[in-house]
């Protein structure tokens, strides 16, 4: 398969290999690649030379162990094996962790302590709606205020929209900030019952609704919990907002992963749309796992056709071996499956009940066809969902991926992922 | 068979398609089947390619047979708004509740009280009775959230075990794990072939177990045919090229001497594929649980796509 000449190829590598650039963000809808392209750019930004660290989110196992940093300790490791000048470093994101280290990082150990064991913030900072994206954002702040790399790559947590990872902080933030909790902290505030004088009669009865419904200890242990970070970094808004202005920072490039299906492209689309409305800099769309065939000449139609013409037994096998035997004995022309006086079998069931690794070179033949058959609808299938992609944002530059017919879970998958992004060897053969 | 059926697996592996399916194939032969959505997405509704669905259960689809598939997307906030009103009678104020953003609050923060809510209401319509005492709805399927999540969002108990002992929502988490723990629920994952959806699938599997609810099938999805394995592959690569190339060309197929290397070398990758597969189904053999599996829609998923999954599902067994 050939880049529509309607979309301009993307080029990863002057987009790796230019110092301006200082971050990637890999984006897209669940499952299509994010992790994988985060970590092959990674790879190949190192070996060209670049000193690239990568933030993946829950990388599949296999990956994680390959590059050495299934420890979860937090922090960014070198990765071995990198041939070539650069230096690769990653890390896997730990999203508790990164929330305690914030709040150890701004209170004395007896407010952090008493932070850290709110159960209001236990279960904010185990897996509330939002607090992964949130903490990637804020992981990224670190790293980038580091100073120590060159380039960051970054993944962004599975999740079912692309638009998460912009919008999760800021609702995550906007939320803590909210009215509704700074009414109810307004007591705790002010002290008790002076600030309940603040409230109206309705707001207590709410308040009061809402206690005896959550129980009262657990709006306690919320308030508490949001005067303690208020005073502490001055609101989760502002921060949100902080690394959402990285986001929109020169030297900052978003690559739109998405595999070639409808919803994982409608998702990409509306993730454009919105890169563009926040003036945040699209480098281009990543079509992943796509298909291609070395036969492409060869069509579903024909192949199929071609098949049944040799599973109907209208064509002579051409085996040798225990075909050749065959061959000698039934004249030419006549049905295979004629009854054979030789060993007492018949041609086709032949594969079933003796030698299955030898099936008939018709059987096998006829097998290539239909699989070719299968390969080109879905090529069809692809061709036609990214075409209306194209033809809505002719604008976006693509690089399409092949799909390798295994996991990528090791720096020698990384690698061949990386040759297909930069364009070396694309959807050809028959990958 | 359980009358509660709940549809959980990884992300995008096809819980909505997979609980669409199955909540049709449960309607045949004059069943009545509610399919519950929990996650505000309006997934049913594309799906069945309708309009977006109100907070109130509707017949989408008609079942061979003559069955009925109704549809509800069950919405948090409106859940807990109705709530209230049952208990606290809290006429307008429920209005200004909203407005200040504490229903928000209470369902987007309080671990537990949202997913409380949804379970309820799904449990809710599977107690249900009409007047003359037969069940609202034979089957309830729900459309649930990812395996990542599934138990803590069933095990509403230990999730409100922090908030009021007394109070409606108590009581509904009691009700509800009453439910969900019995006999009369299951929880089916849904995985691809591919290590890291049947990675998830075991983890989801020991969390559920660990939690004492009960676990349905394993619904392997999206399963492509296998038209060659890997003996077959390897014995075609090498001498027997020739004559592959032979059968091409009398099979009526033009240029076989250039097309014969990529039909090999596709030949190959699938064989590679294949044995990825097996590996894979190994590991979910070894979860002991029953497996269904339902094949790739090679088109594109639509509706007749859905109806045919359906039939496969029957065929499985699982209207019975
Ligand atoms: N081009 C490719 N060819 C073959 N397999 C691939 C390709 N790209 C990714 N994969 C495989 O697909 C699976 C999912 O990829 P990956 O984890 O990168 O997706 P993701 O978008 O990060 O998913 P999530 O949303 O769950 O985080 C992995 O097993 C990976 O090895
Ligand atoms: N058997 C199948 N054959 C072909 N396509 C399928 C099949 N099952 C699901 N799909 C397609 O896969 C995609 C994901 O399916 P679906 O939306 O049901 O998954 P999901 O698990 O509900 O996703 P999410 O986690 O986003 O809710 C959809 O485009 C759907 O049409
Ligand atoms: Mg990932
Ligand atoms: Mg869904």
């Amino acid at each position: 398969m050939t880049v529509d000449p309607a979309a301009a190829p993307l080029e990863v590598d002057p987009l790796l290999d230019d110092p301006e650039t200082r971050i990637i963000v890999c984006c897209g809808s669940g499952g299509v690649g994010k992790t994988t392209t985060a970590a092959a750019l990674g790879v190949r930004a190192a070996e060209r030379g670049r000193k690239v660290v990568v933030l993946t989110i829950d990388p599949a196992r296999r990956l994680a162990q390959s590059m050495g940093i299934d420890s979860l300790d937090n922090t960014p490791r070198q990765v071995k094996g990198i041939e070539g000048p650069g230096e690769l470093h990653a890390m896997m994101l730990d999203m508790k962790r990164t929330f305690d280290e914030i709040v150890e990082a701004h209170a004395d150990q007896d407010r952090a302590r008493a932070i850290l064991e709110n159960p209001f913030y236990q279960s904010l900072s185990a897996g509330f709606a939002g607090t992964q994206e949130y903490m990637a954002m804020e992981k990224l702040g670190q790293l980038r205020a580091r100073e120590e790399w060159d380039l960051i790559v970054v993944d962004t947590p599975p999740s079912r929209s692309a638009l998460d990872f912009l919008d999760a902080p800021k609702r995550l933030g906007s939320f803590l900030d909210g009215k509704f909790i700074r009414l109810l902290m307004a007591p705790a505030k002010m002290g008790g019952r002076a600030g309940m004088k603040f409230l109206n009669v309705g707001m207590s009865m709410m308040t009061g609704t809402l206690g005896k419904l959550l129980g009262g200890q657990f709006l306690r242990d919320v308030q508490t919990f949001v005067a303690a970070m208020d005073t502490m970094f001055g609101g989760f808004r502002t921060r949100a907002d902080a690394t959402y202005r990285l986001l929109q920072a020169p030297g900052t490039a978003f690559l739109v992963v998405a595999a070639p299906e409808r919803d994982a492209l409608r998702e990409a689309a509306y993730f454009v749309e919105r890169l563009a409305a926040e003036e945040m800099p699209l480098a281009g769309l990543v079509l992943n796992r796509v298909h291609g065939s070395g036969a492409a000449r060869l069509s579903a139609e024909r192949a199929r056709a071609a098949a049944e013409n040799l599973e109907e037994g209208r064509i002579v096998d051409q085996g040798h071996g225990k075909n050749g035997v065959r061959e000698a004995a039934s004249p030419a022309g006549s049905p295979p499956d004629s009854p054979d006086p030789g060993p007492g079998q018949l041609p086709h069931q032949e594969t079933e009940s003796q030698t299955p690794e030898q099936p008939s070179v018709n059987q096998l033949t006829a097998g290539l066809l239909r699989l070719h058959a299968e390969r080109m609808q879905v090529l069809k299938r692809e061709q036609r969902t990214r075409d209306r992609f194209t033809a809505l944002h002719p604008e976006v530059p693509v690089a399409e991926v092949a799909a390798l017919p295994g996991d990528v879970h090791d720096l020698a998958g990384l690698r061949a992922i990386g040759d297909r992004l930069a364009g070396g060897s694309p959807a050809t053969g028959a990958a | 068979m359980s009358r509660l059926q709940v549809v959980s697996g990884k992300g995008g592996t096809g819980k909505t398609t997979v609980a669409a399916a199955l909540a049709l194939a449960l309607a045949t032969e004059g069943k009545r089947t509610l399919l519950v959505e929990v996650e505000g997405r309006q997934g049913i509704a594309q799906l069945f390619e309708t309009e977006a669905l109100p907070y109130e259960e509707r017949k989408i689809a008609v079942a061979p047979g003559g069955g009925e598939v109704h549809a509800l997307a069950i919405d948090a906030e409106r859940a807990l708004l109705d709530y209230l009103q049952m208990f606290y009678k809290l006429g307008s104020a429920g209005r200004a509740l909203k407005k200040l953003g504490a229903i928000d609050f209470a369902t987007t923060i309080a671990p537990g009280v949202r997913d409380v809510l949804l379970t309820g209401k799904a449990c809710e319509a599977v107690r249900r009775r009409d007047k003359q005492g037969r069940f609202a709805y034979d089957y309830v399927v729900m459309d649930a959230p990812p395996t990542g999540r599934i138990t803590r969002f069933l095990n509403v108990n230990d999730e409100v075990a922090g908030l009021a002992k007394i109070g409606p929502i108590y009581n509904q988490a009691q009700a509800v794990m009453r439910v969900l723990k019995s006999p009369g629920t299951a929880v089916h994952l849904v995985t691809l072939l591919e290590e890291m959806p049947v990675q998830e699938t075991a983890d989801g599997v020991g969390e559920l177990r660990a939690a004492e609810l009960p676990v349905g099938k394993v619904i392997v999805n999206m399963v492509r045919p296998h038209v060659l394995d890997e003996e077959a592959v390897n014995g075609v690569a090498g001498d027997r090229r020739k004559e592959v190339t032979k059968a091409l060309a009398a099979a009526g197929v033009s240029a076989p001497t250039k097309l014969v290397g990529p039909l090999l070398e596709q030949a190959a990758e699938h064989a590679q594929r294949v044995e990825l597969e097996r590996e894979q189904r190994a590991v979910l053999a070894k979860l002991g649980l029953p497996t269904y599996e339902l094949p790739l829609i090679g088109e594109g998923m639509d509706l007749a796509g859905l109806y045919r999954l359906a039939g496969e599902l029957r065929n499985l067994g699982e209207a019975r």
